[in-house]
């Protein structure tokens, strides 16, 4: 390195679409197109043909507006939708229904921000504006899009709503985009307006520039996965480029995600020119504050507001209650859990979160599953909790039994099949300390100088018994053993 | 009896009382149909075989009683920009070749609930650009007066084919005068309803703010019972409104003393010709006669409303035209060679007519970057201008008055190759598109030629029940909406 230093800047626009949506945003054709055959859930409106005309899904001016009150946005009471001009196989109106900040135009909400947490350290990071608009069909090529001998459209797709979160530029780190949309992801789930697993739920545009240079756009990034990727590609790209003289222009690039690489689309004398005008199909949409009202009543608590009840009501740390939090299903998962033994304490809220932030969540990604998808229940981890601390089974066992667990098995079935309940049986266990003794005097004798030989000798039990030997019990009869023969 | 000759009205009370059957109906429509097309070119389509078929349905229904619904299984021609489903719905542009609607327009939908009987699509200006019906894929109407005259426009098709005794009713659309300019045209009746009132869903837009489906018909009553079939909320299109719908019908005999007309001096100005001047002037006379009373107005603005309204429409036209791009339906270029913006653009050039193009080309340039604010923002400006000129207006009066064009028919091809002459003509119908209120065009008498001449009448928003009735009166005491035309070259 040659030790510049360089200020990164990026600012995000997140297009999610609204798949809780029972209809898409301007027709009532079924937004749940995902395992429909090409071309089935279309209408005329959603075809464009010709004499159709748009009308406005209710429920969508509903969701974005949980989303503008859950991101602190400042929601405008009267626009007009905007029509962006362009030509398109997959934009069968030859516009896009879209809001813009511009030329008279108001988004849904302006302002806003998240708080993320990198490094320990806390950051806000502002919200420009959310805004509403339809997405278009969806091209299907053979193969790659460059050697495949056609290209079919599949309007299905056409007129889902989109809602785009775009931000200020003011991330500065490609980890730090990565905490934001893990919070972003958190509040969608929360409020339940889109179910972000779905393949092809989630598009980001994202603008990187090196201060006091020319920005970049890059485009089709699919999956908040790869936004950390294709963000620390372009800035080392960027920077590359300017230790090296060259100056950086503007330009739009592509993310290409197999490659991993950034690929020029167009530079700036290019840019399209999308003629925005008001969409006079549809009157102007008016948000009133009786409805934002209404709405913001039933709002659920969100993830932030959680962390703050568990920290105080299960004294859990900000470390933990935020990470537990995160995704709605575990705090779900936890808060139903520490409340079905009466008994537990804050030991056990502790440890029952460590069990679900650690164990199960490790599963989970090794796996690469969702909570969702598997059949443990809350109770399954309270008795876990409970046999470590009768002393029927060992952490370690404990630990092993996860994947079982996870399949829906309750502790004792797990422990009838497995037989690993723990050994505390002080007869059989001086049994086998003698044995061990016997067998191993190079390590007793080590036991006269270093007391922590010991600690060799109790693993020789554990290895035998395969680790359900109780290690206190254990421990005791070792030293009592080792001290009657004058070992220590 | 030559059946065809009669009002629409008349004729569904023979029906009601049954002293004419439909088929007989039919017969003398299609007959007169077949010995007049050649002259007038009015129809793109005509849906003989499914008309008589449905005819015969409901005189059986009619004979055993049941109700088929207010229009008594009478006939209309529709606007080629109308969807009906199934039927051949073009624009009248190459663009649209052989499209077919796999749905209904909101109005079909109501005129079919009501009994009536679709006949065929009437001509009209490619994607309704125009005023004379020349700019038609198919070729021009001519007008029934006189042959050698064009048939204004844009909905000339459905005017001439009224005018003519071809249909009973028609449906038109009114963008910046395309009902009312026609009528004037063809001595036939023009309603533009209010903004909102009748559902543009199905109607193949051309400039979305301003396009409403509007009625032509033989006369006032007629008007006045297709309007009460087809105005109305329609949750398919978000611009109409859930606006009282007037008894137009029974309303029309009601007296109109005290009523106030406004005559706005600036739209009886330089460019209107003076024979037509005089018959508005000498109309409104005779409404005064029957009790109405007139003041003078001002539209102070008037003389910005073309330059307003031909950017307004052109704006939207080339956002709306876009989805034209032969991916889907309707005209394909067969010479492309190069990537799909390539076969875009080739279809597009070979598809469109020269009118429809010129407007695509200055509407994308008014709303380009750098422009937008200069063209498409200022005529906002001024649009809410003129809606204040008309607002300030109705405060003093209950309806206005003025000539429908400020000509009457001029010969084919006169105007064709001038299009800032052809668009100054809208000049007296536009500002009521522009604003958004009714109005209603009927003849009130023929010029030394023997051309119909047009009176309009605006009304307050919704306010059809006004400019009805007042038409009406007029109507009646003129009696003059009987006289058929010659349709011969050179007129009478």
């Amino acid at each position: 390195m040659d030790g510049q230093e360089f200020d990164i800047i990026i600012g995000l626009e997140v297009h999610i679409q609204l798949t809780n949506l029972k209809t898409k945003l301007f027709c009532s054709c079924s937004n749940d197109y995902r395992s429909a055959d090409p071309n089935t859930h279309i209408c005329p409106i959603c075809l464009s043909l010709p004499g159709s005309l748009p009308v406005i899904n209710k429920k969508a001016l509903d969701f974005a507006t949980r989303l503008a009150l859950a991101l602190n946005c400042e929601i405008n009471h009267e626009f007009w939708f905007y029509r962006k001009n362009y030509f398109y196989p997959d934009l069968p109106k030859g516009f896009q229904i879209s809001q813009y900040n511009k030329a008279g135009g108001k988004a849904f909400g302006d302002g806003g921000e998240i708080q993320i947490r990198l490094n320990n350290h806390k950051k806000s990071i502002k919200i420009n504006r959310i805004h509403l608009e339809e997405d278009p069909g969806r091209l299907v090529h053979k193969g790659s899009i460059v050697t495949s001998p056609y290209t079919l459209v599949d309007y299905n797709r056409s007129g889902v709503c989109l809602i785009e979160i775009v931000t200020e530029p003011v991330i500065e780190s490609p980890e730090e985009a990565r905490e934001f949309l893990k919070q972003l992801k958190s509040i969608i789930q929360y409020i339940g307006i889109s179910n972000l697993e779905l393949e092809g739920s989630v598009r980001v545009d994202a603008n990187i520039s090196i201060k006091g240079h020319d920005r970049s756009e890059v485009k089709n990034i699919n999956s908040f996965k790869e936004v950390e990727r294709a963000l620390r590609h372009e800035i080392v790209r960027q920077k590359n480029l300017l230790k090296r003289g060259k100056e950086l222009s503007q330009e739009t690039r592509h993310w290409d995600e197999k490659r991993r690489v950034t690929i020029s689309m167009r530079k700036k004398e290019f840019e399209a020119d999308y003629r925005y005008f008001p969409e006079q199909d549809l009157v102007p949409i008016i948000i009133q504050d009786k409805f934002i009202q209404e709405i913001n009543e039933t709002l659920p608590e969100l993830p932030n507001e959680r962390a703050l009840r568990l920290r105080r009501e299960y004294l859990l740390s900000e470390f933990d209650s935020e990470n537990l939090v995160l995704d709605k299903n575990f705090a779900d998962f936890y808060e139903q859990g520490v409340n079905i033994d009466p008994s537990f304490g804050l030991e056990e809220y502790k440890q029952y979160c460590n069990w679900l932030m650690n164990s199960v969540s490790g599963w989970l990604n090794e796996q690469n599953l969702n909570l969702e998808d598997t059949k443990i229940q809350p109770r399954h981890i309270v008795d876990l909790i409970n046999f470590i601390k009768e002393g029927k089974i060992t952490t370690k066992i404990a630990k092993s039994f996860i994947s079982d667990m996870m399949k829906g098995s309750s502790l004792t079935e797990i422990i009838k099949w497995r037989g690993k309940t723990r050994i505390s049986d002080k007869v059989l266990l001086k049994k086998y300390a003698k044995e061990v003794i016997d067998r191993n005097p190079k390590i007793v004798k080590d036991c006269q100088v270093n007391t922590r030989a010991i600690e060799a000798l109790i693993g020789k039990i554990m290895a035998k018994t395969k680790g359900q030997a109780d290690p206190e019990i254990t421990r005791s009869i070792m030293i009592d053993l080792l001290q009657k023969n004058g070992v220590i | 009896m030559e059946l065809y000759k009669l009002m629409g009205y008349e004729l569904r009370d023979k029906l009601k009382h049954k002293e004419i059957s439909l088929d007989e109906l039919y017969q003398s429509l299609f007959e007169r149909i077949h010995s007049t097309e050649d002259l007038l070119h009015s129809f793109t389509h005509l849906s003989e075989e499914s008309a008589f078929k449905k005819a015969k349905e409901y005189q059986l229904a009619i004979e055993k009683g049941k109700e088929i619904g207010s229009l008594y299984g009478l006939p209309f021609a529709n606007k080629d920009l109308i969807c009906i489903k199934g039927v051949p719905t073009t624009c009248c542009s190459r663009i649209l070749k052989g499209y077919l609607p796999p749905y209904n327009a909101t109005v079909i939908d109501r005129l079919y609930k009501a009994g009536a009987i679709s006949i065929g699509n009437t001509n009209m200006d490619e994607f309704a650009m125009g005023s004379s019906t020349e700019n038609s894929c198919y070729g021009p109407t001519y007008n029934p007066w006189d042959i050698t005259k064009v048939p204004g426009g844009s909905s000339g098709g459905s005017a001439s084919a009224v005018a003519s005794g071809q249909t009973i009713f028609a449906l038109g659309s009114d963008t910046g005068g395309s009902v009312r300019c026609p009528a004037s045209f063809c001595g036939t009746v023009g309603l533009k309803p209010t903004y909102g009132r009748v559902s543009r869903y199905g109607l193949i837009a051309f400039a979305n703010s301003l396009d409403q489906i509007g009625c032509i018909t033989k006369c006032v009553y007629d008007a006045a019972l297709m309007l009460e079939v087809i105005a109305g909320k329609d949750p398919l299109d978000s611009t109409s409104l859930d606006v009282k719908i007037d008894n137009y019908t029974e309303e029309l005999s009601k007296s109109i003393s005290n009523k106030i007309i406004g005559i706005p001096k600036e739209f009886f100005e330089e460019g209107v010709n003076k024979e037509v001047k005089n018959s508005v002037l000498k109309a409104i006379d005779t409404l005064e006669s029957l009790g109405a009373k007139s003041i003078e107005i001002n539209i102070p603005h008037l003389e910005y409303t073309i330059a307003t309204y031909y950017l307004i429409c052109m704006s939207e036209a080339s956002s709306n035209l876009a989805r034209f791009d032969g991916l889907r339906y309707g005209y394909t270029s067969e010479s492309f060679e190069g990537d799909v913006y390539d076969f875009i653009k080739r279809t597009r050039s070979e598809g469109f007519g020269a009118e429809v193009r010129r407007r695509i080309f200055l509407g994308t340039y008014t709303l380009s970057a750098g422009y937008y604010d200069m063209y498409y923002i200022k005529a906002l400006k001024a649009r809410t201008l003129i809606k204040k000129d008309f607002h300030e207006a109705f405060k003093q009066c209950d309806c206005i008055a003025s000539p429908t064009m400020p000509i009457t028919a001029f010969k084919m091809g006169e105007l064709l190759n001038d299009p800032i002459q052809m668009y100054a003509i809208d000049i007296l119908t536009c500002p009521v598109n522009l604003v958004g209120v009714p109005a209603l065009s009927l003849p009130c008498g023929f010029d030394s030629n023997g051309m119909p001449i047009g009176f309009q009448l605006i009304g307050d928003f919704f306010d059809e029940k006004t400019i009805l009735t007042l038409g009406y009166h007029l109507e009646q005491e003129l009696n003059i909406y009987r006289k058929l035309p010659s349709l011969m070259r050179g007129g009478t």
